[in-house]
């Protein structure tokens, strides 16, 4: 007898309290960590789906930057402890959202139950490009991001920097140029600073390495971007490290060089292979890898700048 | 009920849940977070729909998995885009709401 | 046909476990802040210490043996950092 259909449904009766009680909080900090919460709970369903990548992503970009960034801003608003500050709606609108929310929700359940059987699925192409075309990838996902939907994964590297641009832009015009605020109050907590000093040069050596093992088994330059992103993010938290500057040129270079690389890559294919975005057969693996290299670096400085936020005329030495 | 068809539920019920935040809470942030829930529930399906996609010797279909973790990382750059606008909002109406008076009465700041 | 290392693991895990719950309980009954971090510090070190001790046999080699141990210390220092910062922020009152 297995146990694990109780840990299925003891897990997704967890996910659904937790997400309930996200959604009633009373004040915003419960509800951050209710999300954060939520966050690695899921990690565990998505374990449970055989998405071994997914959940390292969900746990270090969903929950943890996440996480990082709403509590950030809430600081920054001085809203983290307000309690229902504007007029609460009404019951009766109350009640009308809770009827279109379960109508929502029961009609994308009622689909999931009448879900085509035997289900469609894209996994024979994407084995031929692991195998195929020279690859020889073992992990399919890294297959699939990097060379069966490789025009996909270098519009999201680009989605990051138009980010990146839409957040800088939003700082006043006297501020341009200049840097993001300080993560915080200019002399930091001894432990603060000790575990930034400890975990950094770990916390590098983990994220490089689960970038270089994506290729064959769950990992990547997502997830090892997210890990590199939270090392200098906790740097920066114990002020061992300062926001840089938006218009220093080393950041503008680490932020670009992912797509560029990409896109390069890609038109290059265009010349030696013979289509956009193919790779020569024998040299697949190596062009992979370097192009994922400059997109762990374009992961690793565009995180932590999304979670900086715009220029700032703050600057407390 | 396999764990995939559990999870697939577990889905839509945060579609639903995060749809009920999103509508109802004041706070601009909270929004954002209801918003971020009923993003992940959508995963969720994917996520589904990926476990089901077994075939060609895999546990699992990698095309909507490869696009989950795509779909992560893009809704976190645009929560932070959202965080970005809605701190600059409130510094300019000096309240934090998304009401489109706050920022049109003149006690309350003009918007630049 | 449970080997002593099964059962080792066993051990362990349960204790690990109980060490969770009793941290569990520690935080939903303590008064205030500062006594739950003392009973989630137990949850933490010891019951994660324990729970990766019993793991170690049931690794496939000595590297993974090794990464289990480096993941209980990386959570020892989390833990540690973390709990004199909320401590400090606990003293120094809500603002």
């Amino acid at each position: 007898m297995s146990l694990l259909p109780y840990l299925d449904i003891g897990l997704a009766l967890l996910v659904v309290v937790v997400a309930v009680w996200t959604i009633a909080a009373r004040d915003l900090f419960t509800s951050v960590v209710g999300y954060v919460a939520y966050g690695l709970l899921l990690a565990f369903v998505w374990i449970r789906l055989y998405a071994p990548d997914v959940a390292l992503t969900e746990a270090a970009v969903g929950g943890g930057v996440t996480g990082v960034l709403l509590i950030t801003a809430g600081k920054r608003l001085g809203a983290l402890k307000n309690v229902a500050p504007e007029a609460q709606p009404g019951l009766a609108f109350r009640l009308l959202t809770g009827v279109l929310a379960a109508l929502v929700a029961g009609a994308l359940g009622a689909v999931i139950l009448m879900l085509p059987d035997p289900p469609p699925s894209l996994a024979p192409e994407a084995a031929a490009a692991a195998d195929g075309a020279g690859a020889g990838l073992g992990n399919p996902i890294t297959a699939v991001l990097m060379s069966y939907r490789s025009f996909d994964t270098m519009l999201e590297k680009m989605v990051l920097i138009l980010a990146v641009v839409g957040v800088w832009s939003v700082g006043t015009d006297k501020a341009w140029g200049g840097a993001p605020a300080p993560f915080r109050r200019p002399k930091p907590y001894a432990p603060m600073v000790f575990l930034a000093q400890m975990l950094a040069p770990v916390g590098v050596l983990i994220g490089i390495h689960i970038f270089w093992t994506g290729a064959n088994a769950p990992g990547g330059a997502f997830q090892g971007g997210a890990l590199l992103a939270a090392m200098w993010m906790v740097t920066m938290m114990a002020r061992l490290a300062e926001p840089p500057r938006i218009d220093a040129q080393w950041l503008r270079l680490a932020l670009v060089a992912g797509p560029a690389v990409f896109l390069i890559a890609g038109l290059a294919g265009e010349v030696v292979a013979g289509s956009f975005f193919a790779y020569p057969p024998a040299l697949a693996k190596p062009i992979i890898l370097f192009i994922e290299a400059f997109m762990l670096l374009s992961i690793a400085a565009a995180l932590p700048m999304l979670v900086a936020g715009p220029p700032s005329e703050r600057v407390d030495q | 009920m396999t764990p995939s068809v559990l999870a697939g539920l577990v889905g839509a019920t945060l579609v639903g849940l995060g749809l009920y935040g999103l509508i109802l809470h004041p706070h601009p942030l909270r929004k954002l977070l209801a918003f971020n829930l009923m993003g992940s529930g959508v995963f969720l399906v994917f996520g589904i729909v990926a476990r089901r996609g077994a075939a060609a010797g895999f546990r699992f279909d990698p095309v909507p998995q490869a696009m989950v973790i795509t779909g992560i990382v893009v809704a976190f750059a645009a929560s932070a885009l959202a965080v970005a606008l809605i701190l600059r909002l409130s510094e300019e109406s000096s309240r934090v709401t998304l009401d489109p008076e706050a920022w049109t009465k003149p006690n309350g700041g003009d918007a630049k | 046909m449970i080997t002593l290392l099964d059962l080792f693991s066993i051990a362990a895990i349960s204790a690990g476990a109980f060490f969770f719950f009793a941290g569990t309980v520690g935080l939903l009954r303590f008064p205030d802040a500062l006594t739950r971090m003392h009973a989630l510090a137990k949850a933490d070190n010891v019951g994660l210490g324990l729970v990766a001790l019993g793991l170690i046999p049931r690794a496939e080699s000595a590297l993974s043996a090794l990464k289990l141990i480096v993941i209980w210390a990386l959570v020892l220092l989390s833990a540690a950092s973390t709990t004199q910062l909320i401590g400090r922020a606990l003293r120094r009152g809500p603002k």
